[in-house]
């Protein structure tokens, strides 16, 4: 008889809850007459984020201390949990967003594979070894690529399918590959195994460090691995766009810390380089490629990509500090994110196409509250106050300053300059024209009533301005996190 | 408490204007009715202000982000009651003379003039860095939307170039502030200790040289003045720039004071160069808004120059010229709105002889105009003595080109008046040009009458400023809790 590990069923109780959810809505999609199957199969999926979120805020309760599981392939922890508490939020409130997409069909099969795709992110954070990682990343990026080609109605969202399956695919095997070579390297695949090995600077090693980075890198949309994401934002049904920005990206730099810190903490001199130069090129770059966009969605792609050399300015600070500063920031650019895509759907199902700045213009006096939720958003994006999006760039830049790297301040600082021009371009457009002066009349008069959508960005909103001022616990829980990373 | 509640007033104020479907001139009415609550708290502040005590009062302070150390913690001193005091009578000014104008989209324009007065006053109160840096930035974000949508033909390429100057300067502040924070330990203004680190102050000395303007970084300064809402210019003009005076007092000096005694050679040089440069641009300005917005920033240099002779006299002109050109340009900046609301121009060439007929427009505008002029008597006359008198001791030659700054001050500002009020009716003065109705007078007088009175006791505000009105004392031992 084999003998099996011991399994922690209440640490991957998040996990569960929204497989469960998944296999509820794929069952309504088949077993209930259709005009209950989109209700029930949205209720389904949102409950099930919720509960998720739920779960994992009592592990992060139960859990003071690290532990390994289930042969140390999982970690249960509370940098783990948190970042499952803030994935389960943003996919339940993607939901919402999602509601009123005009789909005729597939109602159940779309929100099965959101809640297993949330399923997948919410087991990739805990990942304790090289294979649960990879494992993890797969599970949901297989669900991302169908997702993003579901209007499949619409050429672009197809294409942007097969770009993100080419790329996506091709990052996958670069981290695996890494793997490999990490595996040849130390003989082992746990975080901490690899890093007890000691095998200094082994070539191998050190090229398969480099690889998992950039097959990473693919995932947080980090420059120059970043070629895929406006086309991919731009093509996806909007709600979709939002979960990934938000929900992959977090998932994906909670981890790339994680396997750094534990596995890699001898190499530390060599990848707190390499991280910091990923974020100056995305900084870069993504500031200066959303100066040119015209379409929302990839001039919000570009932003994503500025956004993760922000984060990646926290991973480089290889701290204590920087850990809090990532997963607070974490919480802010979640909300911000999709908050500003919800906009983005709101405006893209009234004018029913694609939204340009153009599109955007006289959106502020017509209708309010999209409005201000966008002006609040553009200006969190910006690190204005009264946003959480200051205290993200302030801690952010405080831990860089504080490991030394006051240079990436500087960087950081200029970056956030660049950015003004496009995020302050947004509102120009949507108040300082207005929709008559360019006779652009919104498609069919009125919007629909949209109640889940408008609770969507009302939720954004909240926690993007209440981040600013309940900066404190939020950044204590950050604090309980940060501490089951041994630095 | 009650500094809180002189910022949370215009703030909760805003909500409900924005909140409220009320008619325009409700919406307008109620907004004014704040503004004039707001005097009427900042009134009972000074009240209870003990101006002999000279450390922080009517403060609190709030642990935010305790592991980095940053507070709500607000209060005031003695020179910074008075900055706030001119805010919300300058914004009550201003409120009032939009609600007499009626803007557009009145619920969105007087939600951010009332959010503008709570940032504003937030400023002068703030005693943490961080919170300084929020109120300050935060009021970028009305005057971006106010210039941006309520501006003239060319507001678009006004706001753009105002928030950019005015972001860079503010960004390249926060690295500042990082650094400082994050040396120190805390972000309290009262708890933190000096830096000797040039770099960083020279990131806070930018910000507040764009803010104010100071020569080189006024290149916003004339697309904004003369694009905006004549009433947001006041503001602007008014009190916004004075937060950059506020600056240099409460962090500039007393927290750098190494990196200052080696920079103010070059700060004092480009001060009097704004001085003059500003003071030839507004005689030579084609139209109203132009003459004040460089006289504006002629002044600015001017205080500068008294702000970092670094002595009693100097410091003590300063805060008294801030919160006297506070005043004067306010009206100015109404009067010329006014002005420009009967002629449909601010073109010199099209005004002229509005005095015949108009007995009260001339009489305000004279009077305005002779006190912003600094006759010997009048309340500017004080500040910038004191400020020569104080600058006299870093070097003659700063003195003199003071002096002349003051000769070219009467020279732009009677061109103005005599532009208006004498010489021959322009062709936009028409005879249905009526005289000040009783409304404009109202919102006017009050500046006005203010400033008679610090003319006649400027001691009020410069003897008040500091503890035992030793200001140059305070600032190199750092302020009392």
């Amino acid at each position: 008889m084999i003998e099996t590990p011991s399994v922690d069923w209440f640490a991957l109780s998040p996990t569960l809850a929204l497989l469960g959810a998944a296999g509820v809505a794929l069952m309504v999609a088949v077993l209930l007459p259709p005009w209950m199957r989109k209700g029930v199969s949205a209720a389904t999926a949102f409950v099930g984020f919720v509960l998720a979120a739920g779960l994992a805020g009592y592990v992060f309760d139960q859990s003071p201390t690290a532990e390994a599981l289930i042969g140390e392939s999982m970690t249960r922890d509370r940098l783990a949990a948190l970042t499952q508490v803030i994935l389960g939020v943003t996919g339940a409130v993607v939901v919402l967003v999602s509601w009123a997409e005009r789909r005729r069909a597939g109602h159940g099969e779309y929100y099965a594979l959101l809640a297993t795709a949330g399923a997948g992110m919410v087991f990739f954070v805990g990942a304790g070894n090289l294979m649960t990682l990879f494992l993890g990343l797969e599970w949901f990026s297989l669900c991302l690529y169908v997702l993003v080609a579901f209007d499949a109605d619409r050429a672009a969202s197809l294409e942007a399918s097969l770009k993100y399956l080419i790329v996506g695919g091709f990052g996958s095997a670069v981290l695996l590959f890494g793997s490999a070579l990490v595996y040849g390297a130390t003989g082992e695949l746990g975080f901490s195994q690899i890093a007890a090995a000691g095998a200094g600077d082994d070539a191998f090693l050190v090229a398969g460090l480099a690889m998992i980075l950039a097959g990473l890198a693919f995932k947080v949309s980090a420059a120059p691995f970043h070629m895929w994401t406006p086309d991919v934002y731009e093509g996806a049904p909007t709600s979709v766009t939002a979960f990934m920005s938000a929900a992959t990206k977090a998932a994906a730099m909670v981890v790339t810390l994680r396997l750094l810190v534990t596995a890699f903490p001898e190499e530390s001199d060599i990848w707190t380089i390499a991280v910091a130069v990923l974020a100056c090129v995305s900084l870069v770059w993504g500031n200066l490629g959303a100066l040119a966009q015209r379409d929302l969605k990839r001039l919000l792609a570009y932003s994503s990509i500025s956004h993760a050399g922000f984060l990646l300015i926290a991973v480089a600070a290889a701290s204590e500090r920087g850990t809090e500063a990532l997963l607070y920031y974490l919480v802010p650019y979640s909300a911000m994110s999709v908050g500003a895509f919800a906009v983005v759907a709101a405006r893209e199902r009234e004018l029913g196409k694609a939204v340009t700045l153009e599109s955007l213009a006289g959106l502020g006096w017509e209708r309010p509250l999209y409005g201000v939720s966008m002006w609040i958003f553009m200006l969190g994006f910006a690190g204005f106050p009264l946003t959480g999006g200051l205290f993200g760039k302030l801690f952010v830049f405080s831990a860089a300053y504080d490991s030394g790297d006051w240079w990436l301040v500087l960087v950081g600082v200029a970056a956030t300059m660049v950015s003004l021009a496009y995020y302050l371009n947004v509102v120009r457009w949507m108040y300082m024209r207005s929709g008559v002066e360019l006779r652009l009349a919104p498609a069919g008069g009125s919007p629909p009533y949209d109640p889940a959508l408008a609770t969507a960005v009302g939720a954004a909103v909240f926690v993007t301005v209440g981040s600013f001022f309940a900066a404190q616990p939020i950044l204590d829980l950050a604090a309980d996190a940060a501490a089951s990373l041994p630095f | 408490m009650l500094t809180t509640f002189l910022i949370l007033l215009p703030l909760v104020g805003a909500l409900v204007v924005a909140a409220l479907p009320l008619p325009r001139t409700a919406t307008a009415g109620l907004a004014f009715l704040v503004a004039l609550m707001e005097v009427g708290l900042w009134i009972v502040a000074a009240a209870r202000f003990d101006f002999d005590d000279g450390g922080l009062q009517l403060g609190t302070s709030r642990e935010w982000v305790e592991s980095l150390g940053i507070s709500y913690s607000v209060g005031f001193y003695g020179f910074s009651i008075w900055l706030a005091g001119v805010t919300v009578i300058v914004s009550a000014a201003a409120i009032g003379y939009a609600l007499w104008v009626g803007r557009d989209r009145p619920r969105a324009y007087h939600a951010l003039m009332l959010f503008l007065t709570a940032a504003v006053v937030a400023t002068f109160a703030a005693q943490d860095l961080l919170l300084f840096y929020v109120s300050f930035e935060a009021m970028l974000i009305p005057l971006y939307v106010l210039i941006g949508v309520w501006g003239g033909a060319r507001r678009q390429a006004a706001t753009l170039t105002f928030v950019v100057y005015t972001m860079v300067g503010s960004l390249l502040m926060l690295a500042s502030v990082v650094a400082f924070g994050v040396t120190q330990g805390t972000f309290s203004l009262v708890d933190s200790g000096t830096s000797d680190n040039v770099w960083i102050f020279l990131g806070f000395a930018i910000a507040f040289a764009v803010k104010a303007p100071l020569f080189p970084f006024h290149g916003w300064l004339p697309l904004a003045y003369r694009e905006a809402p004549v009433e947001v210019a006041a503001v602007l003009s008014a009190i916004v720039s004075k937060t950059a005076i506020y600056g240099f007092l409460r962090i500039g000096l007393p927290k750098f004071p190494e990196p200052v005694d080696d920079l103010t050679v070059p700060i004092l040089v480009l001060a009097a160069t704004g001085l003059v440069y500003g003071s030839v641009l507004a005689f030579r300005a084609p139209d109203l808004r132009g003459i004040v917005a460089y006289s504006s920033m002629a002044q600015m240099g001017l205080i500068t120059l008294g702000v970092f002779a670094g002595n009693d006299l100097g410091i003590d002109g300063a805060v008294l010229q801030s919160v006297a050109h506070a005043l004067i340009s306010a009206s100015m900046f109404l009067l010329v709105g006014m002005v420009e609301r009967r002629c449909g121009t601010g073109e010199l060439d099209g005004l002229g002889g509005m005095a015949r007929g108009r007995p009260v427009l001339a009489t305000v505008l004279l009077a305005a105009g002779v006190i912003a002029l600094a006759v010997p008597g009048s309340a500017t006359f004080a500040g910038e003595f004191l400020i020569i008198a104080g600058v006299y001791e870093q070097g003659w030659g700063y003195a003199a080109i003071a002096a002349l700054g003051i000769v070219l001050a009467a020279m732009y500002t009677l061109r103005l008046i005599s532009a208006v009020l004498h010489v021959r009716p322009g062709p936009a003065v028409r005879d249905e040009a009526l005289d000040l109705r009783s409304g404009e007078v109202a919102l006017v007088l009050p500046l006005v009458v203010c400033l008679l009175v610090l003319s006649a006791w400027p001691a009020l505000v410069s003897q008040s400023s500091f503890a035992d009105d030793r200001p140059a004392q305070v600032l190199a031992e750092g302020f009392p809790r």
